[in-house]
């Protein structure tokens, strides 16, 4: 399922835009998304994630700009977009009064699917989402986690080409998330294309072949996690913990041993392609770090340098 | 495609069955009790004997069926309507898949028809065996009570639809349901009532559903005031269609 070159995008966007009153969520935003790709939408709160997501969804009309999602119009062609589309959106929809498996009988009548069919799929689903043995139960007392699960396997019911995920895992453990993760991974594999958004960098890393950073309603950069390290970040980076109550006097201490140097309330960041050879440099001089970290980079340092905040505050 | 967005409140409704059998069934059945039989006793042994010559009991039971058929309607179309767009969320699943507004809209609005008419079937037969109902127009007052249900569901959806909590549903019982269900002819004839709150209540929807219902049952309906009576149920509730759609439009396209 590897996307041919001419093959036309499951997603285009020319300079879309959203409006809210007269806010503006998205800006003029420009995306490509290719059949079998993992695209990851990364930004913090109110970056504009959702509200895209929406739109590509078909249910929120774009305030400007041109999308086509499967080569069609989602102002004249919703219903039959959605009908291909799985959505997960950012605040589960589950009807917490019926059982598990009533939720996804339910959701693939709306697709219009014979209810054999239906039944068939959801004992699958059920099995893909490991929530077979709460099959029979209502959804209510469930875990976080497990409705997240719910949702997704739901949103398979009616086979879609193309699976919108609006961070999937916000909110959950670690267990929860890499056990999520694992289930994103098989459909990958299995030849589904991915959309999701997401706040956490590792996530943007472990599932995104290619994604886009957003902040405040703009595209800030693009490329695969990889691309994006290497154009804006050096290969490593050192941690300093100081004794100090502000780290920015330290700034110009060790502004020479990096690339460049970011100032964070608690920690300096020191950008370097060896942060070993920097921090026995550091200690050489005297600066007796309470704690040095050297660490690979990250799209979170990527997004640090990009906007001069933090993913996650 | 409404009837996808049907199919799911069916299910749910095989769910959740048991907490409307209370308000559903016995609330009027003890309606009929207290009022039909208890304060009817009291009335038929008045000087006019029963209400314009007709037994108490006889006269109330389609006014319960017209007042059920609104409370059922209404109760149907205030919490599971702002429910299914803010806290469990349905109608955004529903718009999630392929179904538009309209379906959203009218799959409710049809459940909510198919839970008046089981009242009413429910209600009628009860009525029928108390000896409250004797005559078999009362069949087609069973259409009448869904046809009711529908004039006041589709309004209150709309209403529905554009809160932000559940209080402005209290105002809505406390200010407009219960006088209704008091003063629109239920329970007595509204010439009863002072002129000026007479003729407000005849251009109340319950008791256009009243008359009709009533009349039905007791045989004495014209086809002229049935059309009438007809006629303002099928505008309200066409009015209340088109704002239900408007309202849901809104507050779920952002
Ligand atoms: N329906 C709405 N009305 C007004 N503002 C909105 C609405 N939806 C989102 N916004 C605003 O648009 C911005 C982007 O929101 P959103 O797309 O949800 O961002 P993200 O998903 O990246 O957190 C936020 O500032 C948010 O408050
Ligand atoms: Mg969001």
């Amino acid at each position: 399922m590897v996307a041919q070159p001419d093959d036309p995008p499951l997603i285009a966007a020319r300079g879309l835009t959203k409006h809210f009153g007269d806010f503006t969520a998205v800006d003029g935003i420009d995306v490509e998304v290719r059949r079998g790709e993992a695209f990851g939408f990364l930004g913090p709160n109110g970056a504009g994630k959702s509200s895209t997501m929406r739109m590509i969804g078909c249910v929120s009309p774009p305030s400007g700009g041109t999308l086509r999602v499967l080569g069609m119009d989602p102002i004249t062609h919703g219903s039959q977009i959605r009908g291909r589309l799985g959505v997960v959106p950012q605040r589960d929809t589950l009807d917490e009064e019926l059982t598990v498996r009533e939720n996804i009988l339910v959701y693939g009548r709306y697709f219009g699917l014979p209810r054999s069919v239906i039944r068939e799929r959801a004992t699958e689903l059920l099995e893909f989402a490991q929530l077979s043995e709460r099959a029979d139960e209502l959804v209510e007392p469930l875990s976080g986690g497990m409705k997240r699960r719910l949702t997704i396997a739901r949103s398979l019911v009616n086979e879609p080409e193309l699976l919108m995920l609006d961070e999937p895992t916000t909110g959950l453990d670690p267990q929860a998330r890499h056990a999520l993760w694992d289930r994103l991974f098989r459909l990958k594999r299995s030849g589904v294309t991915l959309v999701l958004t997401t706040h956490y960098m590792d996530e943007a890393e472990q599932l995104c072949d290619r994604l886009v950073v957003m902040d405040g309603g703009r595209i800030v950069a693009e490329g695969s996690p990889r691309q994006l390290i290497s154009e804006h970040s050096t290969r490593e980076v050192l941690e300093l913990r100081l004794a100090t109550d502000d780290h920015e006097l330290y700034e110009a201490k060790v502004s020479d041993l990096a690339t460049r140097v970011e100032v964070l309330p608690d920690r300096l960041l020191l950008y370097t392609d060896d942060g070993d050879a920097a921090a026995k440099i550091v200690h050489e001089r005297g600066l007796a770090p309470l704690s040095t970290l050297v660490r690979r980079a990250t799209l979170e340092d990527v997004f640090l340098h990009l906007t001069g905040r933090t993913l996650i505050d | 495609m409404w009837n996808r967005a049907l199919a799911h409140w069916l299910a749910h409704y095989r769910r959740v069955w048991r907490g409307t059998i209370i308000s559903g069934i016995l609330q009027p059945l003890f309606f009929l009790l207290a009022m039909g039989m208890g304060l009817g006793t009291l009335v038929d042994a008045g000087t006019s004997g029963g209400i314009e010559g007709v037994d108490y009991l006889l006269f109330l039971a389609p006014g319960i069926l017209a007042a059920q058929a609104m409370q059922t309607a209404v109760f149907e179309s205030t919490f599971p309507v702002l429910g299914a767009i803010k806290w469990q969320r349905q109608y955004h699943a529903m718009l999630a898949a392929p179904l538009g507004i309209p379906d959203i809209v009218l799959g409710h609005l049809v459940f909510v028809m198919m839970r008046v008419a089981m009242t009413s079937t429910i209600f009628v037969t009860i009525a029928t065996l108390f000896g409250a109902i004797t005559s078999w127009w009362v069949l087609l007052a069973l259409p009448v009570a869904v046809l009711t249900g529908l004039a006041f569901a589709a309004p209150v959806v709309a209403f529905a639809a554009r809160q932000r909590n559940e209080s402005g549903f209290n105002m809505l019982f406390r200010f407009i349901v219960l006088p209704m269900f008091l003063f629109s002819g239920t329970f007595f004839p509204v010439e009863q009532l002072p002129t000026a709150l007479e003729l407000i209540a005849r251009i109340t929807p319950l008791w256009h559903a009243v008359e009709l219902c009533r009349g039905l049952a007791l045989e004495t309906m014209t086809l002229a005031g049935a059309a009438a009576h007809v006629a303002y149920l099928v505008v309200l509730a066409g009015i209340g269609i088109q704002l239900a759609l408007m309202s849901v439009r809104k507050r779920l396209i952002l």
